[in-house]
């Protein structure tokens, strides 16, 4: 398993309140489009599929 | 409408062997005088090859149809003698752009490096190229083409087939030792033989609407997403020759195909994409749905399936004709050995081996442009629209947007006919590759690499050239063409695109793929390559 599922963030509070404040003020469809704008914006710096594909596996529940 | 083209009608002729009640027996018959049909029994004839061509209609495609040739299938239209009206007649385009509403999301060029004899891609209305291979067919002494002849029935012996065929004087019977069934997506003689055709189907539609007007767009392939002239659906604009546009239109699996077709709702449409004050006619308009499957093997005992009837792909990428062509290209020239005894008839089914493993890569690069213009789900859209939002803004994105990856050959890397490497080598030329194409200069002439590949096994040298002409196994003969001898690397392309320092040897197929490759000229390990490229 390349995928990193240990703790990996230095401020785990300020990581999530960044991502909740990020679309404090979005409507539902709006959050929707830029989580998958993030989506697409982390693959593509992540870069490896195999990560990718675990990751993929591990937020389906499959793993 | 149809007002740009004078559509011909093919003269029926009874044959000689219906008119006297006797059987014939032909090396090949081909069923389906279609661009892939014509191709085929062009290739064959031009190879010596008695070919009886056989078609229910009398005329050519009715409609564009297909539009975009690509490098590859004009490469071995040069090959078969026809490709310079096609590249004349043709519109040579290789920009492409995609927008997402009314901005530019991404941009391609398909033909960024040069020194190719063939350019990327033409847009040649389909009726147009069925009447150059015609001409090029009539032109051939092996080619007995015959138009209202409809195969109705089919019986498979070991050694042949026999054909039951109708025409306007009655039903006769005909045999082949071979059958090439280019008869279409709904290929009746696959149905004959019972094979199984499977994949996907998608619930969309399409319409496809040829105008004529004199208009300067440029002449490049305009893809929207949601465009504000046709809201939530993607649409296309591509030119094609004698002033003819191609426009298509998503519909959606909701519309009514037969209400769609009529004018007084096709013109708002195009209106509404031209601008008012645009002049236009329109030439034909067409509504398809479609679907990616294909045939469960490309052989059954004598009969072989080749294009459409093989293989069905959404017209995402113009994948339907061009790889079409590449599956005659492969075909012809194992056909040939085997009738003239000098491979044995296993190497038929490294056609299918080949093509096959084409035609999944081609079923996959379909599929995959077909989720992305026409998203399964919600979710499935939100993704295809972020990608087109990012890629306005960020290279990462544009590489993900896909309008329709434009067809490129599948080379076969691992083919059975292939001698894998023993030395080291850089550069794309892997055995199973189709040979790229350089300048070069022959007898003080600029030409091109392609000119002398094909048609034969050819033994490419680089360095000081061997001291025999060819190398034989059995009947089958490479020839020795030799760089700094025979042709002369004008511009360095050559060597770089073959990694080809002094001493290396390429053996490439009569269908200019690459089957082997050497640092050294070994005769013996030359002739075990050239037995293992005839299927021995």
């Amino acid at each position: 398993m390349k995928l990193t599922l240990e703790p990996n963030l230095a401020d785990p509070d300020g990581f999530y309140q960044a991502l909740i404040d990020s679309q404090r003020d979005m409507s539902d469809e709006e959050a929707s489009a830029m989580n998958c704008r993030l989506i697409l914006i982390l693959a593509n710096h992540i870069g490896d599929l195999e990560v990718i594909s675990e990751a993929l596996a591990a937020a389906g529940g499959k793993v | 409408m149809l007002s740009t083209h004078a559509y011909p009608k093919y003269p029926y002729r009874q044959s000689a062997e219906q008119r006297e009640g006797r059987r014939a027996r032909f090396p090949v018959v081909v069923v389906g005088a279609g661009p892939i049909g014509l191709s085929m029994a062009l290739d064959l004839g031009r190879a010596g090859v008695k070919t009886v061509l056989l078609d229910d209609n009398d005329t050519v495609s009715i409609g564009s149809r297909g539009v975009c040739y690509a490098r590859r299938p004009l490469e071995i239209y040069d090959r078969l003698g026809c490709a310079a009206p096609m590249i004349d007649k043709g519109v040579g385009w290789k920009v492409g752009k995609v927008f997402f509403g009314d901005k530019l999301s991404y941009q391609f060029d398909l033909s960024p490096a040069p020194g190719h004899k063939a350019p990327a891609m033409i847009n040649l209305q389909q009726y147009h190229l069925e009447e150059m291979l015609v001409a090029a067919c009539l032109e051939t002494p092996g080619v007995d083409l015959r138009w209202k002849h409809e195969v109705v029935a089919l019986r498979q012996f070991e050694s042949h087939a026999e054909l039951d065929v109708s025409t306007p004087d009655g039903t006769f019977t005909l045999e082949a030792e071979w059958v090439v069934a280019c008869d279409g997506a709904n290929s009746d003689l696959r149905k004959m033989v019972g094979a199984a055709f499977t994949g996907q189907a998608f619930h969309d539609r399409f319409l496809i609407a040829d105008v004529v007007m004199k208009a300067d767009y440029p002449a490049e392939r305009w893809f929207w997403f949601d465009p504000p002239f046709h809201r939530h659906q993607s649409a296309l604009l591509h030119k094609q020759t004698d002033d003819v546009w191609r426009i298509d239109f998503q519909l959606g699996w909701d519309a009514d195909p037969e209400e769609e077709k009529k004018p007084e709702n096709v013109l708002p449409r195009v209106k509404k994409m031209l601008g008012e004050e645009r002049e236009f006619d329109l030439e034909w308009v067409s509504i398809y749905q479609f679907a990616c499957r294909r045939i469960d093997s490309f052989r059954h005992g004598r009969v072989l399936f080749a294009g459409d009837a093989a293989h069905q792909v959404s017209p995402f990428g113009a994948r339907g004709a061009n790889t079409g062509v590449q599956d005659v290209d492969n075909l012809g020239w194992k056909l040939k050995l085997v009738l003239d005894g000098e491979a044995p008839d296993k190497l038929i089914d490294s056609y299918d081996e080949e093509r096959a493993f084409a035609a999944d890569d081609n079923l996959r690069a379909s599929t995959r442009s077909t989720d992305f213009i026409t998203p399964k789900s919600e979710m499935s859209r939100r993704f295809r629209d972020a990608t087109l939002d990012l890629a306005g803004k960020y290279a990462f994105a544009r590489p993900l947007v896909n309008s329709g990856r434009l067809s490129t050959p599948t080379p076969y890397l691992h083919s059975s006919l292939n001698t894998p490497d023993r030395d080291p080598f850089a550069g794309a030329m892997k055995p199973g590759t189709n040979a790229i194409d350089a300048p070069i200069l022959c007898q003080g002439e600029p030409g091109w690499l392609l000119e002398h590949l094909g048609g034969r096994f050819v033994l490419l040298t680089f360095g000081e050239a061997p001291d025999v002409k060819s190398i034989k196994w059995r009947g089958v003969e490479a020839e020795v063409v030799a760089v700094g001898r025979d042709i002369v690397d004008a511009e360095g392309l050559l060597r770089a695109r073959y990694d080809g320092e002094p001493g290396t040897v390429y053996l490439i197929r009569p269908d200019q793929h690459i089957a082997a490759r050497w640092r050294y000229f070994d005769p013996l390990d030359i002739e075990v390559a050239l037995s293992r490229a005839c299927g021995a």
